[in-house]
């Protein structure tokens, strides 16, 4: 029998190039997305937004709106009294705004009418009268003192949320480095820009319960948030998940808009759709924070890291969100992806009157693993090694535990630099290219998975059902859900495998929180692992099902059965077989009828101190890549002339589409660093009020177009992961990662400045370049880092020091003791 | 989405059906050309027509004659100029121009007519309905400030035709026509210092073809910047023709800056300086130096004010080294 889960390399599906199952649908525009959705008697809803980035609401009066020919409805907060939001230390949003509206594009009423058209035109007759109040613009007035902070909520004023962790004494482990390095860089904030724009279509039945279709990552989510907001039993609500034309992080929310439709169907007791204009999905952003950050890294002459403290300051804008998460998360995986023995870091998140940031492709490790990857390129300068060198030297250890209790399981890292310092002719390049022409190198690591759910629980993190039948007809069920990165192809190929037939032979059904068991979501990049292993342990109790019934049949012992080409055989004499359908007939006369379940949950985490919920995965991904750039000095422009890029995988389970995320990750990666800004414009104060967001659309919030999308070399990396389904890791976050910084290093090998922040425009180039000639500090990049009274540091004494993983007192110095650590320290 | 307001819609199918619409309609009527710019913004409410006469069904206005020079259509697609070897040959700055306005889908649609009457862009202006209401509007529309320049009393709106500075600098004329009227207008008059009334063309008027002389002698280019290799609209662009004897030294000279004002910018002093002196580098520098000397972009476009303006002498020189013949696109 063929072992579930084994590492083996003899797979029939598994790892071959394979068209994925829902490209045909898709490249001959069948696949039904949630605006193609069209059904008898619909209605159209539109939402007033505010014109105002920060005021109190004083009235709203809606009787034009609702007198206007073809209006059904018209909302507003007062029919919406509870807050939702996505996490549960953040329930600060309403589908309407009832008291206060906080950013420009806030939602304040909604129309329902007869069409798009009509809705647009009662928005116009409703009238808001706002008392208007000072308005928040940026990090710095945040943080400093306010009467009137935009959530009564927040920690201390405007600030949001502030950590401190300490793993280890970092000031000693900085005190006995031979250099300390310390650098401040700004990522500015960006979006997801995923093409399918946000829509959704409530249908509510005659008994009172309702369906929603939307486009979201995460139905489960938005499932518990309807029934909350609502006020209503969740088993009365169904929301399915459309396939999705791009996700990227921006429709893992509950949104605002979901609700206010389902509410209205409800209402109404007819179907009402909405469908957001890319303005609007602008507004909704849930992109990446903008990021200031500071490094104090200590390292060894021969280039091992001693310590580090990292300071990172989040732009939250108006709501929670992820925030919480995202703050934790420009911190939690330092420590994977180098050896790090001693860490410490403070971060802080700010409300702003913007619109709200929340988790984009990486979720907060881009920002700090742009700072650290371009302080690493500073450091092997002054110790004169090479970059690819010093990484290599201090790569973190597979099967260990990171100081901050992170389990690291395999690592392909190291095989990931070789293979680009290889297929980027690294050696004979770097340091060595003609003036205006450079090569950068960079890392990272990602999670496959968040080790916890957003709200505690002790439940499976992933269900998958399948249900066989005498017609050898296979159907699998599973809430996750497709956004295009293939989680449909993942679910329907590992099935497949393991019961030795073809993917086309499997119906799949996802999404979809009436049919199919729980699965928290696309985000993460925790699909491919959790569903999948939980698929895994369903395929394999269907097939010991089976082998059960045609051993009996055949008369020889079970783990004598084999599954493969639609057939089931001895495999000691493979001409005793039975095809499938007949073998599933076997089974359903031994067993009945054949519906199984598997699920899976992570593993539990090492950490044992209040935040250690953050970070924890199965396993991780890693990545490197090296970009080569040509600069023209007079205009400072930066053009990507090749990205080499490895990721490691554990196992590729279809390299079409690990090419393709690997690609689209470089894509991404490419626009965060030259091009994307998700930025405002605030005009002057003196004369306005107005804080409005600067480019919101496709033409002027720049994303590469495929003119200048450079060649792509891919490797990827195979050494089967224990934990992941077959051995698989994620992709479809990590490779993002590293090409931000890669560009950066590349900027300085080809004209000797530093651009310590993105996006990488011309200007800053320029002005780098001047100085440079200038004599004075080639860099551009924030100077400093805000003050921010930190709270006292949580201490918790790393793994390799005798800590157990809980919260502690820091130790007191002994001389004595510190020498025998940091030996350890600066050996391991 | 975005609706489109509703609207009367005719499509005349010749240029003097249209130019009576026009008369009877006056003001309230806008022409359609292509409408790749004039939809979106109607959906943006940047515009409100009542009525739109389509150009499209209008066969005189898509031909192309080769006599003395060249006559284009004002219906001639933009990628029917692209594919037209007369004017890759002979006409390079236009047809360089052209190749490098918006998409090739956009081409496919735009015409010449509706490059050179493009609207005057602004990032505070081409904006939605919303946004805008959010900033309290702006002079170029419904508003009483300029809020890229808050002292002024004038639009700055941004001339971002591609194809203007090209033809201005080909000494391009083009044909107007009303119900019982016609001119003929040097391309380079055409335009205004003012980014809310930026052309010389009467509501009633219909700009039906452009006329370019015989390019004897002259060569031309077009350098455009933008972050984008395709999509985006200038940010800064200079069209450059110069007509030079055999020795080398120039007898004619127009250089042309597009999308630094509210009208493409033909530098005078620097066709001055450029006749009767060879293109050698301390000839491109000054001319560089005097193209740019009198600009002041605003920002009010994709990158910095400060920034484009340094670059004016850097794309100038380009654009001169390129016609001296060096090999540098």
């Amino acid at each position: 029998m063929n072992h579930p889960n084994n590492l083996s390399e003899n797979f029939r599906i598994i790892g071959k190039k394979r068209v994925r199952v829902d490209a045909l649908s898709k490249v001959t525009g069948q696949t039904v997305f949630a605006d193609d959705i069209a059904l008898p008697r619909m209605l159209h809803c539109k939402l007033l937004r505010s014109s105002l980035p920060h005021a109190r609401i004083e009235s709203v009066d809606i009787s034009r709106a609702r007198a206007h020919r073809g209006v059904h409805l018209v909302l507003t907060g007062e029919d919406f009294p509870v807050e939702y939001g996505i996490l549960p230390v953040s329930q600060d949003e309403r589908p309407l705004c009832r008291d206060k509206v906080r950013f420009v594009g806030d939602p304040v009423a909604a129309v329902i009418a007869k069409d798009e058209q009509t809705a647009t035109e009662a928005l116009a007759l409703i009238k808001v009268n706002y008392q208007p109040l000072p308005t928040i613009a940026y990090v710095k007035e945040a943080l400093a003192a306010c009467e009137t902070p935009l959530q009564d909520y927040a920690e201390e004023g405007n600030i949001h949320r502030r950590l401190s962790y300490s793993f280890g004494d970092v000031d000693e482990a900085l005190e006995l480095a031979d250099h300390v390095f310390e650098d401040t860089f700004l990522y500015e904030s960006n979006t997801h820009m995923a093409m399918e724009q946000h829509a959704s279509v409530a249908d509510a039945g005659p008994d009172g319960r309702v369906t929603l279709w939307s486009s979201t990552q995460c139905p489960h989510y938005v499932h518990r948030a309807l029934a909350k907001a609502l006020e209503m039993p969740a088993a009365h609500i169904r929301v399915i998940a459309c396939p999705n034309g791009g996700g990227f992080g921006g429709k893992t929310d509950p949104f605002n808009h979901e609700i206010v439709v389902t509410r209205a169907s409800l209402l109404l007791g007819r179907p009402v759709k909405i469908c957001l204009t890319r303005e609007e999905v602008f507004y909704c952003h849930r992109g990446r924070h903008q990021v200031t950050m500071k490094l104090r890294t200590g390292v060894t002459q021969d280039g091992k890291l001693t310590g580090m403290h990292l300071q990172t300051l989040l732009d939250g804008g108006a709501y929670g969100s992820y925030g919480i998460a995202s703050t934790f998360y420009t911190a939690a995986l330092q420590p994977v992806t180098y050896q790090l023995p001693r860490y410490s870091f403070d971060a802080c998140r700010v409300f702003t009157n913007k619109p709200p940031c929340g988790p984009k492709r990486g979720h907060g490790t881009p920002q700090p693993r742009f700072g650290q990857e371009i302080q690493l390129d500073k450091i092997a300068e002054k110790l004169q090694m090479d970059p690819a060198e010093l990484r290599l030297g201090i790569v973190a250890p597979p099967d260990s535990l990171t100081c901050n209790y992170l389990k690291i399981g395999t690592t392909g890292l190291a095989e990931c630099i070789n293979r680009v310092v290889e297929k980027s002719d690294w050696k004979h390049k770097h340091r060595k290219l003609p003036d205006g022409r450079g090569i950068g190198l960079a890392c990272g690591a990602y999670m496959s998975g968040a080790g916890t759910a957003i709200y505690w629980n002790k439940m499976p993190h992933s269900g998958v059902q399948i249900k066989l039948d005498r017609s050898g007809a296979v159907t699998v069920y599973c809430g996750a859900t497709e956004v295009g990165q293939g989680s449909d192809d993942v679910l329907v190929s590992l099935v497949a495998e393991v019961l030795g037939i073809e993917t086309i032979d499997i119906k799949c059904f996802t999404g979809d929180t009436d049919l199919t068991p729980v699965d928290l979501g696309s985000y993460s990049s925790r699909v491919t692992l959790m569903m999948g292993n939980a698929a895994i342990q369903a395929a394999g109790r269907a097939q010991e099902l089976i082998a059960k019934a045609v051993a009996a049949k055949l008369e020889i012992p079970e783990d004598q059965i084999g599954f493969a080409d639609r057939l089931v055989f001895d495999v000691s004499d493979p001409s005793r077989k039975l095809s499938f359908r007949e073998a599933v007939v076997c089974a359903e006369e031994m067993h009945g009828t054949m519906v199984l379940a598997g699920s899976y949950a992570p593993p539990k985490s090492a950490g044992r101190f209040p935040g250690s919920g953050v970070g924890p995965s199965p396993t991780y991904s890693y990545t490197a890549a090296v970009a080569e750039v040509e600069v023209d000095t007079k205009t400072g422009a930066v053009e990507v002339s090749r990205i080499t890029i490895a990721h490691d995988i554990g196992r590729s389970l279809n390299p079409v589409l690990v090419e393709g995320q690997v690609i689209g990750g470089v894509y991404m990666g490419i626009g965060e660093a030259l091009l994307e800004e998700h930025s405002m414009r605030r005009l002057p104060p003196r004369l306005s009020e107005a804080l409005v967001l600067r480019n919101p659309s496709m033409l002027d919030y720049k994303t590469l177009t495929m003119q200048d999308m450079p060649e792509v070399v891919v490797e990827i990396v195979e050494d089967p992961d224990p934990e992941g389904p077959f051995g698989a890791k994620e992709v479809g976050q990590g490779p993002l990662l590293p090409i931000m910084p890669a560009i950066a290093n590349a900027v300085y090998d080809a004209v000797g400045v530093r651009i310590d922040e993105v996006p990488i425009t011309p200007s800053k180039v320029l002005r780098a370049l001047s100085k440079k000639a200038a004599g004075r500090d080639a860099r551009t990049g924030p100077k400093d880092f805000p003050e921010i009274a930190w709270p006292q540091a949580i201490f918790v004494l790393p793994p390799d020091e005798g800590g157990d993983g809980k919260a502690s007192n820091k130790p007191e110095r002994k001389r004595a003791a510190k020498m025998h650590t940091m030996d350890k320290v600066t050996s391991s | 989405m975005m609706r489109l307001p509703s609207f009367r819609f005719c499509s005349p199918s010749s240029v003097t059906e249209a130019a009576k619409i026009l008369s009877e309609e006056g003001s309230e009527a806008r022409l359609l050309a292509g409408g790749t710019d004039l939809l979106p913004n109607m959906k943006r409410g940047q515009q409100r027509p009542k009525t739109l006469v389509s150009l499209r069904r209008i066969e005189s206005l898509r031909q192309l004659s080769n006599g003395s020079g060249i006559t284009l259509g004002a219906g001639l697609t933009l990628t029917d100029i692209v594919e037209n070897d007369t004017v890759r040959e002979h006409y390079a700055g236009l047809w360089q121009a052209a190749s490098q306005i918006a998409s090739p889908q956009l081409r496919n649609v735009g015409t010449m007519g509706g490059n050179i009457c493009l609207d005057t862009r602004c990032n505070f202006y081409n904006q939605s309905e919303d946004w805008r209401k959010a900033i309290d509007y702006c002079l170029k529309k419904d508003g009483e400030i300029c809020w890229v320049v808050t002292k002024s009393k004038k639009c700055h709106a941004v001339s971002s035709s591609d194809t203007a500075p090209a033809l201005i600098s080909l000494g391009a004329r083009v044909r107007l026509v009303s119900a019982g009227c016609e001119r003929l207008v040097d391309l380079k008059d055409f335009y205004r210092d003012d980014g809310a009334d930026y052309m010389d063309k009467r509501a009633d008027e219909i700009l039906t073809e452009i006329i370019l002389d015989p390019a004897d002698g002259w060569q031309s280019t077009y350098w455009k910047l933008r972050r984008r290799e395709s999509f985006d609209f200038p940010i800064l662009s200079v069209a450059a023709a110069i007509r030079a004897n055999k020795g080398g030294t120039v007898e004619e000279a127009r250089i042309v800056l597009g999308a630094v004002a509210s009208r493409p910018l033909l530098c005078g002093a620097a066709s001055e300086f450029l006749t009767g002196r060879k293109l050698t580098n301390e000839v491109i520098e000054e001319v560089a130096k005097i193209t740019s000397r009198p600009v002041k972009p605003v920002n009010n476009t994709d990158l910095d004010a400060l920034w484009r303006k340094k670059m004016i002498p850097v794309y100038v020189a380009r654009a001169l080294r390129e016609l001296r013949g060096d090999d540098i696109r």
